[in-house]
C-alpha cells in the first residue's frame, strides 16, 4: 500500500500520474479546440503516446513495489494502444479525405 | 521444413511473450499453453498474409525504438506549447512524400512510429507510386521533415525489414 512506500516513491508515482493526466487533458482540450479536422486528429494522440505512457509507467513502478516482484503487463496496454491507434486514425482520415475530394475541397488529390 | 510447422516465426515468438507477459508468469503451463496459441494463431495468420517478415540487424530495432521514443517525448512537448497558446493556430499542412521502404511490415512499423508522435499522422499510402499523405500539425519546412522522416526512420527500416 502507499503508506509503505518511502515519501519520494510516493511522490515520484504520484507526479507521473498527474502529468500524464494532464497531457491526456491537454490533447482533450485541443480536441475540442482546434478548428478543423486534420488539426484535430493531432491532438488525442497525445493521450495516447505520452500521456497514457506516463500513467502506464507509474502503475508499472507502484504494483511492482507495492507487490515485491515486477509487474510489466503495463507494456502489454502500451502496446496494444500504440499498434491500434493508427488503423482507426487511417480509417477516420482517409474517410474525411474522400468526402473533401467529392464535395471538391482544398486537399490533395489521388494518383494525379 | 520449418516453414511448415511454423509459418511466421517471428509472430508466433511475439504472440508467445504477450502470452507470458499477460498472465505475468513463465511456468511450463503457461509456456506451453503459449506456444500451442503462438503455432495456431501463426497459422491462421500465414492463410490472410503470405508476407515473409525477415528481421535482418535486430540491433537496429532497439536503436529506432529509443530514436522514436525521443522523438514522440519531443513533440508531445512541442504540440503543448501551441496547446497551450490563447488562440492556437497551428499552420497545419499536408506533405507527399515517395518512399523507398515498400516492405508491408516496415510500412506498418513507420504508419505507426508516424501516428504515434503527435504532431504527424499517415493517411494515406498510394502503392502504385509508392507515395504517403502525411498530415503535419505544425508546418515549417516541408523539405526539413521529409528529410528528417528519411533519415531517422526510413533508413533504419531499410535495413532491418529490406
Amino acid at each position: 500500500m502507499i503508506e509503505d512506500l518511502p515519501l519520494w516513491l510516493s511522490i515520484l508515482i504520484s507526479a507521473l500520474v498527474v502529468l500524464g493526466a494532464l497531457i491526456t487533458l491537454a490533447g482533450c482540450f485541443g480536441l475540442v479546440r482546434l478548428e478543423n479536422f486534420y488539426l484535430r486528429i493531432h491532438a488525442p494522440t497525445m493521450g495516447t503516446s505520452m500521456g497514457g505512457g506516463l500513467i502506464l509507467l507509474a502503475s508499472a513502478i507502484y504494483f511492482s513495489l507495492t507487490n515485491e516482484r515486477p509487474i510489466i503487463h503495463e507494456l502489454a496496454i502500451f502496446a496494444f494502444v500504440t499498434i491500434t491507434t493508427p488503423v482507426t486514425l487511417m480509417l477516420l482520415a482517409r474517410a474525411s479525405l474522400f468526402r473533401d475530394r467529392v464535395e471538391g475541397e482544398d486537399v490533395p488529390g489521388r494518383g494525379e | 521444413m520449418i516453414r511448415r510447422i511454423l509459418p511466421h516465426p517471428v509472430l508466433a515468438v511475439v504472440l508467445l511473450l504477450f502470452w507470458l507477459v499477460l498472465q505475468q508468469s513463465a511456468g511450463l503451463g503457461h509456456i506451453l499453453l503459449g506456444s500451442a496459441l503462438a503455432i495456431g494463431v501463426s497459422h491462421l495468420a500465414a492463410r490472410f498474409s503470405t508476407d515473409d517478415v525477415k528481421i535482418r540487424n535486430p540491433h537496429k530495432i532497439i536503436q529506432l525504438f529509443f530514436v522514436a521514443g525521443l522523438d514522440v517525448i519531443r513533440s508531445n512537448l512541442a504540440i503543448m506549447a501551441v496547446l497551450f497558446n490563447p488562440r492556437p493556430s497551428p499552420a497545419g499542412a499536408f506533405i507527399e512524400m515517395k518512399l523507398n521502404l515498400t516492405n508491408p511490415t516496415g510500412l506498418a512499423i513507420l504508419a505507426i512510429i508516424i501516428t504515434a508522435t503527435p504532431g504527424s499522422a499517415w493517411l494515406e499510402y498510394d502503392k502504385e507510386r509508392s507515395t504517403v499523405l502525411i498530415h503535419v500539425f505544425d508546418l515549417l519546412d516541408e523539405e526539413e521533415w521529409i528529410e528528417t522522416i528519411r533519415n531517422r526512420y526510413e533508413t533504419l527500416l531499410l535495413e532491418i525489414f529490406q
